[in-house]
């Protein structure tokens, strides 16, 4: 009797090989087949990138911002008031404990804001005259872009500070020269441009002034339309239970009060519903590539019998040619797995430049994008693998051309 | 005479379930020695690739015993069987069946691919057999690069690469004009001389003169065996 049979055997290595074998003769048909992995993965990997970088960018922005300003206005509207506040709320609201500052907003209705005393009536281009304490920049974590902010001196005086939009509506660029604008029919020498105000948008379409000054020379009464208030970040809750009562003792109903970091977090709120959305896309994007490779799998096994035949011939057992062509798939589904996340990655790179953000990946993205790969692979190249391992090799070889 | 059997089939039948049942092969019996060089000659439908396919373990007969290299098939299971081809069975086929993106070198050593043997040895292997072959100019070709008959080398060099037991040829001049066809004859016996054993399945009379031995096979039985004559 013969010896025992040496089992036939198959060097990892060489399995990688002969797993490409398909992949290196077909490039083109590579390319397209992997590009559905690649567009699927590459969504995923971007949508959570960006909506990392986007939420790392909120958290930043109101760590500098503070979460801790309040802001209390009249409503407005029939029967709900004048839009005013009593003119001694601030003075109510400062002695409630835990607030840390308050600042009056004073809306200077009667004055309208002219490039030159030229410029016909009403074409004020929107913007408004707010008299403002001057702690506003600090109340407000505002910054100046250009000359200078309020002190106690020229907030006597007539000098404007203008928000972001209104200087670009005048057209006042720089405060390097004397540049006066035609404010409540008269000159206001512009001393100041501040950037935009993340908390208060409204005011970067204001001339402020201060409360001094609107008083002095624009007959302002002072009465707050708004103000803007900082608390003991550990006791807002309780602050803004309080706030409209002390506000407006005899009618705290209208007196709304509101948090305006809560715009900014109910955003992102509504970016986590879309993210979700894109999810979603990426996965059925994912899934078609999947087919799609399945489909490629499935054809490649027909058009290559001979080479099964072949290999079985040459020892090859079931086993190693199911191996061979799942691991072609897997190849294949990781080629797309790479691309997409390379893709995602550039993606979420480019777009949080563009934003000025810092991009951020989180690396269950990557991992997840690379193994959601994987096992799409795996499963779409199972049944073309055992198809192929089931193929008889005089079937094979015969209908070989 | 050539002792030691290295293929032998006893009453081999083979049947196809079809309706009606085709018996492509009805009780096939012969040996081949160890060194020989056989010729297994006969027209289209007379059974001759379903033999190829059962001296070469690549199917089991439905009756009857087939034993390669001293392994009684019957007794193998569809892995042994693999592993029987990928160390004592060299295939030659009329199609040649070389990787389309592979090196000369890379297809030849392919022949040893499931034996577990590394690369490099493998290739230094394919080297040798692609001289023997006749190819030693042809290494580092790309296979869609050769003419038929430089492909055909390449294929037998395949074959022979791992010296295995017997060498199995389905029409290896098939597909080639007669010029190129007499040199793979030459070298198929040239290869035979050096010791390899060889059976040469052809439907061409003329080619199954040149070697010594032919066995005629018609309607899936053996008509002659010039082994026969030998013996009386």
């Amino acid at each position: 009797m013969a010896t025992a049979l040496r089992p036939s055997k198959l060097h990892p290595r060489d399995l990688g090989r002969t797993a490409t074998v398909g992949l290196r003769t077909r490039r083109l048909r590579t390319a397209l087949s992997a590009l559905g992995i690649v567009i699927g993965i590459a969504a995923m990997v971007g949508v959570l990138g960006l909506s990392e970088s986007s939420k790392s960018e909120l958290l930043a922005q109101l760590d500098r911002l503070g979460t801790n300003l309040l802001t209390v206005e009249a409503g407005t509207g029939i029967g709900i008031g004048s839009g005013e506040l009593p003119e001694e709320a601030a003075g109510m609201i400062a002695q409630i404990g835990p607030v840390e500052t308050t600042t009056v907003v004073s809306a200077v209705d009667d004055a309208k804001v002219y490039r030159t005393d030229y410029i016909p009536e009403g074409q004020t281009g929107g913007i408004s005259v707010q008299a403002i304490d001057l702690n506003l920049l600090d109340t407000l974590a505002g910054t100046v872009a250009d000359g200078q902010w309020l002190d106690s001196a020229t907030g006597a005086f007539p000098t404007t500070v203008l928000g972001s939009v209104a200087a670009e509506r005048l057209g006042v660029t720089d405060v390097t020269g004397i540049e006066q604008i035609w404010l409540g029919d008269q000159w206001f020498t512009v001393i100041g441009i501040l950037n935009e105000f993340e908390l208060a948008p409204d005011l970067d379409r204001a001339a402020m002034v201060g409360l001094a000054a609107a008083a002095e020379y624009l007959d302002d009464d002072g009465v707050p339309t708004r103000i803007l208030v900082r608390v003991d970040p550990d006791q807002i809750d309780a602050v803004m239970g309080v706030m409209a009562a002390t506000a407006n003792p005899e009618n705290p109903e209208e007196v709304e009060v509101a948090r305006p970091t809560d715009a900014l977090e109910a955003k992102e709120a509504a970016d986590d519903a879309l993210t979700a959305l894109f999810l979603g896309l990426g996965a059925v994007a994912l899934l078609v590539g999947g087919v799609g490779i399945a489909n490629v799998m499935v054809i490649s096994v027909l058009e290559r019998r001979s080479e099964i035949g072949l290999r079985r011939a040459l020892g090859a057992t079931k086993r190693h040619v199911a191996s061979q062509f799942l691991g072609e798939a897997l190849l294949l589904s990781a080629i797309g797995g790479v691309g997409g996340v390379l893709l995602g990655v550039g993606v979420t790179a480019g777009y949080a430049s563009l934003r000025g953000w810092t991009a951020l990946i989180p690396p269950v993205a990557i991992g997840g994008g690379l193994g959601a790969a994987l096992i799409i692979g795996a499963i779409a190249g199972l049944y073309p693998a055992i198809r192929a391992a089931r193929m008889s090799p005089t079937e094979a070889l015969r209908t070989a051309g | 005479m050539f002792s030691e059997p290295v293929l032998s089939l006893h009453n081999v039948t083979k049947e196809y379930p079809t309706t009606p049942v085709v018996r492509a092969l009805r009780g096939v019996s012969f040996e081949v020695g160890r060194g020989e060089l056989v010729a297994v000659v006969g027209p289209s439908g007379s059974g001759k690739s379903t033999l190829l396919h059962i001296m070469g373990t690549l199917d089991r007969p439905t009756s009857g015993e087939v034993s390669v290299a001293g392994y009684r098939v019957s007794q193998l299971s569809d892995r042994d069987m693999s592993s029987l081809r990928a160390h004592h069975i060299g295939f030659v086929f009329q199609q040649f069946h070389l990787l389309s993106g592979y090196t000369a070198l890379d297809n030849v050593a392919d022949g040893l691919l499931y034996t577990g043997m590394p690369l490099r040895t493998r290739r230094e292997m394919a080297e040798i057999a692609l001289r023997r072959a006749g190819m030693g100019q042809r290494l580092d070709h790309v296979a869609t690069k050769l003419s038929g008959g430089e492909r055909q080398r390449v294929a037998t060099a395949r074959a022979l690469i791992g010296n295995p037991s017997i060498v199995l040829a389905d029409e290896p001049t098939g597909n080639l004009d007669s010029k190129t066809s007499d040199s793979i004859v030459e070298l198929i016996e040239e290869l035979n001389e050096s010791g390899t054993t060889i059976v040469v399945i052809t439907h061409n009379p003329e080619i199954a003169e040149h070697f010594p031995r032919s066995v005629g096979l018609r309607d899936g039985q053996i008509e002659y065996d010039t082994s026969w004559e030998e013996v009386a």
